[in-house]
């Protein structure tokens, strides 16, 4: 795993629909500058910056990076750009770990963002080539049949993904940056609103979110402050068209679960990790993932979720922070759950923070289930 | 008051020798107009901010407390003491700090298109001001909006030489457009020359032995190049399914059903449209056939499958 490396600063704006007071820069820009504030630091202070999104078309602007290096205080440094769809800010704070880990820089800025007010999502992933039938479905038509196949195997009861969608936007409610805060937030409210793809409905979807995350990631001799450290760092990809490929359960996802797990000692996710920030968008991904990382054998994960097991009051909560399906702007929602991991770990979480968390997972995915980004982090140092 | 004088003047129009109760349903319109309008002198204060007009500056007036008023007054409305005549330019731009929509405006309105009566304080201003804002649209106009004044060209000295207040520029629109010329390539146009003839094209891997369907070149599994080229039916299983309910121009009518369907004799499932059956009676192992256009209006397209329909059979076990 090479050198140890650590988060010493974390910095998030204020999850919304449409930021419109500021630019694309103004909006990395008060995330990073938040994250340098945490951590004591100024933009001189900083080696190398590692910007995160997800496709350029979601806001029409060709190589960010490019036009956000003034923004982001990285003149006369290095600086690149990752890109790994949904999954992509947890993949540019395991490029940034990178870079520590190797020894090649002492302090990394790491920064994802999407304005998806820019335009629309769903027209971005369905830009369709010549020769194919139009169908479409956006990001939720295509994980819907997935969901299906998920409670046909499993039999889970349908009220299932009501309750994650109640306990993330209750957890929301507790956390200041989050973009849903539903008041109020009950099954009736969940179970009244329309299918938009069945067997998804409108609350059981996260939002489109505006909004940027960064962190500083730092060597063992540069630490300042609270660090989180890091305990183990994982990526995975699979094709996604490959015969007996497993959507609901990918395989990728798990051999990236447990290489993390591997690096960080840990043999039984349920009882060792105390809290976790998976990536959940659609509410029914939360028991999906439950089996996929481990938590729960395959088809018992949605009986977890139903013991109340992953609420903030349970033994091993889900998304304190209120998770995806309440703060959505895409590139950065990888970055806010690995974030969060190590927020809950420097005890700085505020009112959403679970008690003593000691050891935290950090998860992202992306594309069609196909890119996976993990890491585990801690309070002590490894 | 002059709807008490419009209803004193059309009294005494109605006092004709009329059968009693007739009275009540005449109606006649009346204008109550001075001839040329009413001469007003502004005296010092007010001049001197008209004047400020006619020249496009906004100026406020100090009070010995050292507010600035704007529009101005000649006595402090706080204590009753004169102003200073101490004038301060304000503005352009100022703030709204409350609104209120007008959708149909009048014909003494200065804008015929629906706009807003807005309280702006303008920057450097201590109370606000009332105009009309051009945002277009009620759900442009909030309270903290910023917003400038849009000047007549021909000013008079008359709060009118604003022709109203607009909002500040937050916002632009950019267009991208990128033209391309594609180019199904070789395994995708082997695949549509099979689709163009009411047939699916798949290929075996050679090392895995699993089918692909569409036609491809090499195993996304093993790495391998695929040679061994199979046709494959046009009827499957439905594997799993999403009822799509949000309309999109370029989708089909909802509610519409994108289904996995593994055709027979395929490893893969294909993502296509399911019709022919209600949304709500697709089923998952549901068997289904291609539905293909007429063929004199096929091309090599996958628009040459209308849909998959069920063909009645069992359902298949998952
Ligand atoms: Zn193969």
């Amino acid at each position: 795993m090479g050198n140890r490396c650590a988060v010493i600063g974390v910095g998030q704006t204020h999850y919304t629909t449409k930021r419109r007071d500021v630019s694309i820069a103004g909006l990395v820009r008060e995330a990073a500058a938040r994250a340098l504030e945490d951590a004591g630091l100024a933009w001189k202070d900083i080696d190398a910056v590692v910007i995160g999104k997800a496709p350029d078309l979601f806001e029409g602007v060709m190589m960010p990076e490019a036009y956000l290096a003034d923004a982001l205080g990285a003149a006369g440094k290095p600086m690149m750009r990752v890109h790994t769809a949904g999954s992509v800010g947890g993949s540019t704070a395991l490029v940034g770990a990178s870079l520590v880990q190797g020894g090649v820089h002492d302090r990394v800025l790491v920064v994802a963002f999407e304005k998806q007010s820019e335009s629309n999502a769903t027209w971005a992933l369905s830009t369709h080539l010549p020769f194919s039938a139009s169908l479409v479905v956006g990001a939720g038509g295509y994980f819907a049949p997935h969901i299906r196949e998920y409670m046909r195997r499993s039999g889970a009861p349908e009220h299932i993904g009501t309750l994650v969608a109640v306990k993330d936007r209750l957890n929301a409610l507790k956390n200041p940056y989050a973009h849903l805060r539903i008041p109020g937030i009950s099954r009736q409210m969940v179970e009244s609103t329309p299918m938009l793809w069945e067997p998804i409905r409108y609350l059981e979807t996260c939002p489109s979110s505006d909004g940027a995350c960064a962190m500083v990631l730092s060597s063992e001799k540069a630490v300042t402050g609270t660090p989180a450290w890091v305990l183990g760092t994982a990526m995975r990809s699979e094709p996604i068209f490959r015969a007996g490929r497993d959507t609901v359960n990918p395989q990728g996802g798990k051999d990236c679960a447990a290489d993390v797990y591997r690096q960080a000692g840990i043999t039984d996710p349920r009882r060792e990790i105390d809290v976790a920030e998976v990536y959940v968008p659609f509410s029914w991904y939360e028991p999906m993932w439950l089996e996929n990382l481990g938590f729960a054998a395959e088809g018992e994960g949605w009986k977890l979720t139903e013991s109340g097991a992953t609420a903030l009051d349970g033994d091993i909560p889900w998304n304190a922070s209120g998770g995806v399906l309440s703060s959505n702007p895409i590139g950065a929602s990888g970055l806010i759950r690995f974030a969060e991991a190590a927020l809950q770990v420097r005890g700085m979480a505020g009112e959403h923070q679970v008690d003593g968390a000691r050891r935290a997972l950090g998860h992202a995915y992306g594309g069609g289930a196909q890119f996976f980004a993990m890491w585990m982090v801690g309070s002590d140092k490894p | 008051m002059p709807s008490d004088a419009t209803a004193a003047g059309t009294t005494a129009a109605g006092a004709a020798a009329v059968p009693e109760g007739e009275a009540r349903s005449l109606v006649a319109g009346h204008v109550l107009e001075f001839p040329g309008g009413y001469t007003r002198t502004t005296g010092p204060v007010i001049g001197r901010f008209l004047t400020e007009l006619r020249d496009g500056r906004i100026v406020g007036v100090r009070t010995a407390g050292g507010r600035t008023l704007v529009p101005p007054l000649e006595y402090d409305p706080d204590t009753g003491e004169a102003v200073t005549g101490e004038f301060a330019e304000v503005g352009p731009a100022g703030t709204v700090e409350s609104w209120s929509w007008v959708s149909e405006p009048r014909p003494a309105h200065p804008l015929e298109r629906p706009f807003a009566w807005a309280l702006i304080r303008l920057d450097g201003a201590d109370t606000a001001l009332v105009h009309a804002v051009d945002a277009g649209d009620a759900r442009a106009m909030r309270q903290g909006l910023r917003v400038r004044p849009r000047w007549k060209a021909a000013r008079t000295g008359h709060i009118t030489d604003i022709e109203s207040f607009v909002p500040e520029v937050t916002r632009i629109v950019s267009p991208v457009r990128t033209e391309y010329r594609v180019r199904p390539g070789k395994a995708l146009a082997r695949f549509l020359d099979g689709v163009a003839r009411g047939v699916f094209i798949g290929c075996r891997c050679g090392s895995c032995g699993k089918v692909y369907v569409p036609y491809r070149l090499s195993c996304p599994e093993c790495g391998v190049a695929i040679t061994e080229e199979v046709e494959v039916p046009d009827t499957g299983t439905i594997t799993t399914f999403a009822i799509n309910n949000l309309p999109d121009p370029r989708a089909p009518e909802v509610p519409f059903v994108s289904a996995y369907i593994l055709l027979d004799g395929s490893d893969i499932p294909m993502i296509a449209l399911v019709g022919g059956v209600p949304a709500h009676e697709v089923r998952q192992g549901m068997r289904v056939r291609a539905v293909w256009v007429p063929e004199e209006e096929r091309t090599a397209s996958m628009s040459n499958i209308k849909w998959f329909a069920p063909t009645g059979e069992p359902d298949a076990e998952l």
